[in-house]
């Protein structure tokens, strides 16, 4: 392989992209409701930080706009919202855990390997830089999935299913330089209107079922 | 195309602009006696402006308003009549039905207030997903549709609604997450051909330059496209919140979930497949196709045998119908294209009278129950009738106009996959089996006592039915002309 010679905001990409990929490992290791919350606001700052280095380098200014939804949404509202719904259903603060640890751990390692080994056709179109930089985020919308699978409280779920859309930001603003700006803004009121609704669901299935566990919602069945 | 004025544009806006306005007026009044009249004033307007709309694009041609933002040609215009005349005719079901949940306090008035406003903001969000021609707020607007049916599916409060409404909400949202990233692929591929990065996701432009967009990457990307909106399509095995969330919301939102929803997702498939096909020069993404739509109709039509609640067996019937569309957009030649537009408006038509006739159904049994609901013709005939006649259309006997598009579709199949016709036939009639298995004791058996007749509204089920008769019959030159050019954009050429 030839060597590339990466320019500086591409090295600091590439480093902001493996940060935001070791936090998503940090999110399926911890255990702590509090503590995973804090990851994820630390998960949005990088996104944050991402794509204000890719509007300041590549002068896309309507990222800016992104970067204040971003912080805005991810490093703020989402969090606060949910360390206080935490405090207000009085929820257990330790995650049981689905499975054995260490399997979810081997098991999210391959995933980030399936994901270079899916992106691998994508060839000659553009730099190395950009093939990593989809390939991680397509491994942390795969990790997010884990995270949703691994967990068995709602609010773990949500922090998944946020996750997940960090790491489809993430394609959107390091692959492509930013989606057009009508799609961000769209994309972004989803998310605010998501967060609400699992505010509200929270409530709801805490009132029915007397906790947050979603092993307790097993009423509905494939078949008889 | 270019010299029309605004006035052109304005039933296009106007299509758009009364749902997202009625969703606003109904949410500070739905609670009132007034708002399902108000509903269905609503409901009556965007169905004729989108029939104004429907004629201008018949008589002038496909329209993209200034800055590219709309795109409406026969393909999508048809489905924007299509749910605006269902959800017409279930605003006609659902004002009285709702009173009555009303009355007898299954949903309070802040319910009501949500249930009317989301009813309008639902629809908006369906039409803004046909009409869009960005690819971008096609998925904003698909994920807007699951946003704002989610709490209607947890209405009641019972801890079923809210497991259901729970699972639709993180399993449809983890599904449309891999939709935005094979969209986010199309745009990747497609910056590197287009200079101006804002028209970037555009479908005219897209499809212009679609033979120079990157095969590899659009092959991923279809990829997490058909998986990403094949679980709003309820393709098996992404279907498991589908049978939940149609049973157990309001029964006026499984007839708009059921027959039209499943077919906006099917729709953003069909477009994306519209670019990649061009790109690839091959037919890989039908083929991924066929593959899913076979699953998922083979696999619905067994899993309706072992049903017990009403609504959930007649959502795996639409998994099994969505299947059969999807199947036959996979083989992708004009006959069968021609047969699965055609399939998708007699679907829609015939399960939404369906859903109408079981909520009546349900509400004269006080159950969904199939094993409780008995001798429905004895007690009040027209809803046993009603629900006779829709299982006959649906399951595909002549002469309703399931049965036409089905035999086109095999005609089709026999044409491209002569073996797989066998496959067809077989999950045909073990879904008819299934049907029929539990439908004629609901229709026919011994009557259970205790119940007195309710005050039903048949007029709109009627009217479904006359349609599909007169589908079944002869399919009127004006719509076949439409449906055709709509085949001839999709798999370039027509059939008449």
């Amino acid at each position: 392989m030839d060597i590339v010679v990466f320019t500086l905001a591409e090295q600091l990409i590439l480093t902001l992209a493996a940060l935001m990929l070791f936090t998503s490992f940090l999110l399926l290791a911890q255990t702590r409701l509090l503590t995973l919350i804090h990851i994820f606001a630390l998960q949005g700052g990088l996104l944050c930080v991402t794509t204000l280095v890719i509007a300041f380098t590549y002068g896309r200014h309507h990222l800016l706009i992104s970067a204040a939804l971003t912080l805005g949404l991810k490093v703020f509202f989402i969090p606060i919202l949910l360390q206080r719904l935490v405090a207000r259903l009085d929820i257990k603060r330790e995650v049981e855990v689905v499975g054995n640890p260490t399997l979810i751990m081997l098991g999210a390692a391959a995933l980030v390997l399936f994901s270079y080994y899916a992106v691998l056709p994508i060839r000659e179109l553009s730099m190395l830089a950009t093939r990593n930089t989809i390939a991680i985020s397509l491994a942390i919308i795969l990790l997010g999935m884990l995270l949703i699978i691994s967990r068995r409280k709602a609010v773990v779920q949500v922090v998944g299913f946020m996750c997940m859309e960090n790491g489809l930001l993430f394609a959107a603003v390091a692959a492509t330089q930013g989606m057009p700006m009508v799609v961000e803004m769209g994309v972004a009121l989803d998310v605010l209107v998501a967060a609400i609704l699992f505010g509200i669901f929270f409530f709801q299935i805490r009132t029915e079922f007397g906790s947050l566990d979603v092993d307790k919602l097993n009423r509905l069945k494939e078949v008889d | 195309m270019h010299n029309l004025n605004f006035s052109t544009y304005s039933a296009l806006y106007l299509t758009l602009i009364i749902p997202l306005v009625g969703s606003g007026v109904l949410a500070l009044c739905g609670h009132r006696r007034i708002a399902g009249s108000l509903n269905l004033i609503l409901c009556s307007a965007t169905f004729i402006t989108s029939f104004i709309l429907a004629v201008e694009i018949f008589y002038s041609g496909s329209i993209i308003t200034p800055l590219n933002f709309f795109y409406v040609d026969a393909f999508n215009v048809y489905l924007v009549l299509l749910n605006s005349f269902v959800g017409l005719t279930t605003a006609v079901f659902s004002g009285p039905y709702m009173a009555h949940e009303q009355k007898i306090g299954r949903v309070k008035n802040a319910g009501m207030r949500l249930y009317h406003s989301m009813y309008q903001g639902f629809l908006f969000t369906m039409l803004l997903a046909l009409t869009t021609n960005n690819l971008g707020i096609l998925w904003v607007a698909v994920e807007g549709a699951t946003l704002a049916t989610v709490l209607l599916v947890s209405l009641y409060r019972t801890p079923e609604s809210i497991e259901a409404g729970w699972k639709y909400f993180i399993l449809c949202g983890v599904g449309i997450a891999q939709a935005m990233f094979g969209t986010t692929l199309i745009y990747f591929a497609a910056v590197q051909i287009i200079p101006d990065s804002s028209q970037a996701l555009m479908w005219s432009v897209l499809y212009a330059h679609a033979s120079e967009l990157e095969p590899t990457v659009l092959l991923l990307a279809f990829v997490f496209l058909i998986v990403g909106y094949g679980t709003k399509v309820g393709l098996v095995p992404l279907h498991n919140w589908l049978p939940d969330a149609h049973s157990e919301g309001p029964t006026p939102m499984s007839a708009i979930l059921s027959g039209l929803l499943l077919n906006i997702a099917l729709y953003a498939v069909v477009r994306f497949k519209m670019l990649i096909d061009p790109a690839l020069g091959t037919n890989i993404a039908g083929h991924i196709m066929m593959g899913f739509g076979l699953l998922s109709f083979m696999v619905a039509g067994l899993l309706l045998h072992r049903q017990l609640d009403i609504k959930r067996m007649f959502s795996y019937s639409s998994i099994e119908h969505m299947g059969l569309i999807t199947f036959a957009f996979g083989i992708g030649g004009p006959l069968a294209t021609f047969g699965a537009l055609l399939h998708m408006i007699v679907h829609s038509l015939t399960k939404s009278a369906i859903f109408v006739t079981v909520g009546h159904a349900a509400q004269l049994c006080k159950t969904q129950s199939i094993n409780q609901i008995r001798g429905l013709i004895k007690i009040q005939p027209e809803i046993g009738w009603s629900l006779l006649i829709g299982t006959v259309a649906i399951a595909g006997l002549p002469p309703f106009g399931v049965f036409t598009s089905e035999f086109l579709l095999f005609s089709a199949t026999i044409k491209s996959y002569p073996w797989l016709v066998i496959t067809l036939l077989a999950g045909l009639c073990i879904a008819f089996a299934g049907l029929f298995k539990h439908v004629q004791p609901m229709v026919f058996g011994v009557r259970s006592h205790g119940v007195i007749k309710i005050k039903a509204n048949m007029w709109p089920v009627a009217l479904h039915f006359c349609i599909i008769l007169w589908l079944g019959i002869a399919v009127p030159e004006v719509l076949a002309g439409w449906i055709d050019q709509a085949t001839i954009m999709i798999s370039g050429k027509g059939v008449l």
